[in-house]
């Protein structure tokens, strides 16, 4: 229990002591946005400190740095949400805030004699600062060892930028259902970004990696050096490309980063707003076949020290492993609190909001395939004529009518059973319920992405890991040039 | 529930934290310091089928300070302009400054280039909307679209409204500010038919109240989107043109703006670097800026540095006639800045335009497509592969709808291949554009 503990005397002393306030002081702060019709209230406060540093050609060109914080308060009645914020944190700024955000359904009384209970005896990462531990000279240094190593590895490297950055982020929710949590959460990346150019054609490769943990433990694991041969890999790969393919082939995914395939075609669509709400391919479908045997998908929130993993979420609810398709029948959908109520279910730790001055609603954290029994080279080998994927730009999913693209940044043509050339990126699409039933292969090599994921909904970001072994699909529609 | 919001303190209290800063980092040892602050203040409500979903209030403030010492730069932000907050933003940006690279293109626009000409563009039109009115808007706009036969469930309506002022200021005496405001009414709705739910969108959105238009033609028009996808097919696979409605041919001059960006010039990570004077489009097509139109989105009379904007012209008779350049960037390619820190501002074409039924006839046989996914565009090499969603063409009339196909290509020969305007102009963004007929792309759909 000592861990917790020691993270909620942290995020007092931050967040509350400043202030001249206290966890006791929180009760009469929860009572202005509480009143008659109104069934839950929450006060959620942030503090974060941003830092990050630029490299291009050869030198810091830019250094940064952000403090944020501030108090969200949020008045749920039925399917009615108030909500209101402030960037001052004080008792003045609890009471306007509150009364603003219970005026939805108007009135107040105060809470007396509640019973407080402390949430979440677990943590998936340590609560520390990840930009402490590094001198500036050796933040710097990382930077330049990026750009020395970028430009050694090929004479066709023309840029190379690098960069750094961590947030170190304070929290502390309390509700109206008695739960009080507090969670301190690192955050760092490292990036990489290069321009290769041969015989007049230029291309770029890029790579970068992180998770919650601390600068100090990017540089111990190598990541400047690592990322920066990574990214001029992949633009000379890029350099040999030629047109891809258009129409609908054999796709093989790599493990890993390519796991946003399941983010966007079965991720959002399993998140429980859309699917209470009834604007899901995957509303109703609970119980039902939504992929092929042997497809298992999972969210999971507590993997050590991952780039989307959550120790307790935005409302308090301990972070979770939770199922949401296995051996390809749909188990479960991902839920905050105001959606759990109302479809009679149990929140599991996947309310997630990007600050203070945002409302949560459900997101994925890490989302991940699990293993299977096929070896990657067997899988290769089966697809007579088809693309093999390993890296992705990015992706979007329309949750209504199922269909989601995601963009090859790292591609290759697959002839007779073996990788041959490289093909320029492409867009993939297809349809969610009916891609998941075309996985015909699972590979047993699961991995996870270098943390590098930012999801977007409803104007909000938010960090997140995707993982996933090799994988076929008999079938996707791919984007290229060559029809 | 409105809350107060006074514009004009809002702006004097912005522009006095601002020279704080500004002296406060000259005090401190900075050579040059510019700081920008800003507020903003809003109401958004959300409604869906018949009850309210969401009321908010919201207002946020920041600072951001840069400065530099000699030729290294440092900056800092905070979400608090209070004067301890602003002493300590200073200080680390000066305390980061000492450890970033001496850079010979750093520092701020020249003196010269600083912005004298300021008239008032009138971008700033406050709303006096309490939260029950928007409530009603937004009720009214849902209802609507929900009257319309074959919707069947709704995603909601949203209304929001806002205004902020914003300051920029530098030390070599330049202080602009600008009041401006925002409003916006959106609703999407879904149908569905035996081959599952589709669901589409339409807003209206102005800095003036008054131009918004009615909620009820609002939700009306996103049950029309919504319903005419209903029964989509995949198109065929092959080499067909495509016309690009209006919203996505602003997407197109986006990317264009992008290429043309300095930032991404110096970086050699445009596929137009060493262009300039080269043509790109046909002849009888030029697009420019005009930044100083009054009332429009992204009306200025001065750049993210202080430098006055003018109305340049990107393209000239099908040729690039101008990068968009900030005085750094203007450094690093040996040019001169073209008052476009923090990019282009209201971007006009000029070319002839046709109905949207003279494009069609003239594509014939082909994709109109009017949504797009993902972010397959390559700055770098231009090439561009998209996931879309659109209608089917044959002999100039549009056939049944269609999706779930990627279009491919690169931006020069789409460019180059540019075959005739609309004149169905969207004028609700900062890009004004009519819908875009490209001659060939590469459609990927059902199987050959």
């Amino acid at each position: 229990m000592s861990a917790h503990t020691s993270d909620l005397d942290t995020a007092v002393s931050i967040l509350l002591t400043p202030s001249g306030l206290d966890v006791a002081a929180l009760d009469k702060g929860l009572g202005y946005a509480l009143g008659a019709g109104i069934d839950y209230a929450d006060l959620y406060f942030q503090r974060t400190w941003q830092e990050g540093w630029v490299l291009e050609d050869g030198r810091v060109k830019e250094a940064s740095y952000n403090i944020d914080g501030g108090v969200g308060v949020r008045s749920l009645a039925g399917e009615k949400t108030g909500f209101a914020y402030s960037n001052q944190i004080s008792a003045n700024a609890l009471m306007d805030t509150g009364r603003t955000a219970a005026g939805i359904v108007r009135s107040g009384k105060t809470l007396s004699g509640q019973a407080v209970e402390m949430v979440g005896a677990e943590r998936f990462y340590a609560g520390i600062d990840p930009l402490a531990g590094l001198t500036a000279e050796e933040k710097v240094a990382m930077l330049q060892e990026a750009d020395r190593v970028a430009r050694a590895a090929d004479p066709g490297v023309s840029q190379v930028s690098a960069s750094l950055s961590g947030t170190y982020e304070v929290v502390l929710v309390r509700a109206s259902d008695g739960s009080l949590a507090a969670d301190i959460r690192p955050l760092v990346r490292f990036n990489v970004s290069v321009i290769a150019s041969r015989n007049g054609r230029r291309e770029r490769g890029g790579a970068g990696g992180g998770g919650r943990y601390s600068m100090a433990e990017l540089k111990a694991q190598g990541a400047p050096a690592r990322y920066a041969r990574e990214a001029v890999r992949q633009a000379l790969v890029n350099l040999d490309a030629v047109d891809a393919p258009a129409g609908q082939l054999p796709v093989v995914l790599g493990a890993g980063w390519p796991g946003i395939l399941l983010h966007e075609a079965v991720g959002h669509g399993l998140e429980a707003d859309f699917n209470r709400k009834g604007s899901s391919a995957f509303a109703g479908r609970m119980g039902q076949r939504v992929a092929a045997p042997g497809v298992t998908v999972v969210d999971d929130a507590t993997i050590r020290d991952g780039r989307g993993s959550l120790s307790v979420d935005d409302e308090g609810t301990p972070g979770q492993y939770t199922p949401l398709i296995e051996d390809g029948i749909l188990t479960g959908y991902m839920q905050d609190k105001l959606n759990a109520r109302l479809m009679n279910m149990a929140p599991t730790g996947n309310a997630r909001r990007e600050s203070f001055a945002h409302m949560p609603m459900p997101r994925m954290t890490n989302t991940v395939m699990l293993a299977g029994q096929d070896a990657p080279e067997d899988i290769i080998k089966s697809v007579k004529r088809g693309i093999y994927a390993v890296s992705f730009g990015g992706g979007q999913v329309d949750i209504t009518s199922g269909k989601f693209v995601f963009s090859a940044s790292e591609a290759y043509l697959i002839e007779d059973g073996r990788i041959t050339a490289p093909v320029k990126g492409a867009t993939l699409i297809g349809n969610g319920p009916e891609a998941m039933g075309r996985v015909s292969m699972i590979g047993h090599d699961l991995a996870m992405d270098t943390g590098v994921g930012v999801c977007g909904k409803e104007g909000q970001g938010v960090p997140v890991g995707v993982g996933q072994p090799t994988l076929k699909l008999d079938e996707l529609t791919v984007g290229g040039t060559q029809s | 529930m409105a809350q107060a919001f006074d514009a004009t303190a809002q702006e004097k209290e912005l522009a006095a934290r601002a020279q704080e800063a500004l002296a406060l980092a000259r005090k401190l040892g900075a050579s040059e310091a510019e700081v920008g602050a800003s507020v903003d203040q809003g109401l958004g409500v959300s409604v869906r089928l018949g009850e309210v979903e969401t009321v908010e209030l919201s207002r946020d403030q920041g600072i951001a300070v840069t400065l530099y010492v000699g030729k290294r730069k440092g900056s800092a932000s905070s979400s608090d302009a209070s004067s301890a907050s602003i002493k300590a933003v200073v200080e680390k940006a000066l305390a980061i400054a000492r450890y970033t690279g001496e850079d010979p293109a750093a520092g701020l626009a020249e003196a010269s280039k600083m912005a004298t000409d300021l008239p008032d563009l009138k971008v700033h039109h406050p709303w006096a909307l309490d939260t029950e009115r928007a409530i009603e808007l937004a009720l009214a706009c849902e209802q609507a679209g929900r009257e319309v036969t074959g919707i069947h469930q709704s995603e909601g309506a949203s209304l929001s409204s806002g205004e902020g002022v914003r300051v920029y200021a530098n030390s070599h005496g330049f202080l602009g500010t600008q009041k401006g405001s925002s409003h916006s009414l959106s609703c999407m709705l879904i149908a569905q038919d035996e081959g599952g739910m589709q669901r589409d969108y339409d807003y209206t959105s102005a800095r003036n109240p008054h131009a918004l238009r009615d909620p009820a033609s609002v939700g009306r028009e996103a049950a029309r989107r919504t319903l005419r996808r209903l029964g989509a097919k995949r198109p065929p696979t092959g080499t067909f043109p495509v016309l690009f409605d209006p919203s996505l041919a602003s997407g197109l001059v986006g990317h264009l703006m992008g290429a043309l960006a300095g930032g991404a010039l110096y970086r050699e990570a445009s596929f137009l670097c060493d262009s300039l004077g080269q043509p790109l489009f046909p002849e009888w097509f030029s697009l420019g800026e005009r930044p100083m139109e009054v009332g429009a989105q992204a009306s200025s009379p001065f750049d993210g540095e202080g430098v006055q904007t003018r109305d340049n012209r990107f393209i000239e008779d099908g040729r690039i006639a101008s990068y968009m350049l900030s005085s750094y960037s203007a450094r690093r390619l040996g040019m001169s800045t073209t008052g476009n820190a923090g990019g282009a501002r209201n971007i006009r074409l000029e070319a002839p335009l046709e109905t949207l039924e003279a494009l069609l006839k003239r594509m014939g046989r082909g994709v109109l497509v009017t949504e797009l996914m993902g972010q397959g565009v390559n700055g770098v090499t231009g090439d561009y592969s998209r996931g879309a969603a659109g209608f089917w063409v044959e002999n100039g009339e549009i056939q049944y709808p269609v999706e779930e196909f990627t279009i491919a290509g690169n931006l020069k020969t789409m460019f180059a291949g540019l075959q005739g305007l609309g004149g169905d102009i969207d004028t609700r963004g900062s890009i004004h554009t009519g819908s875009w007929l490209i001659d060939a792309m590469t459609v990927a759909g059902s199987r050959v």
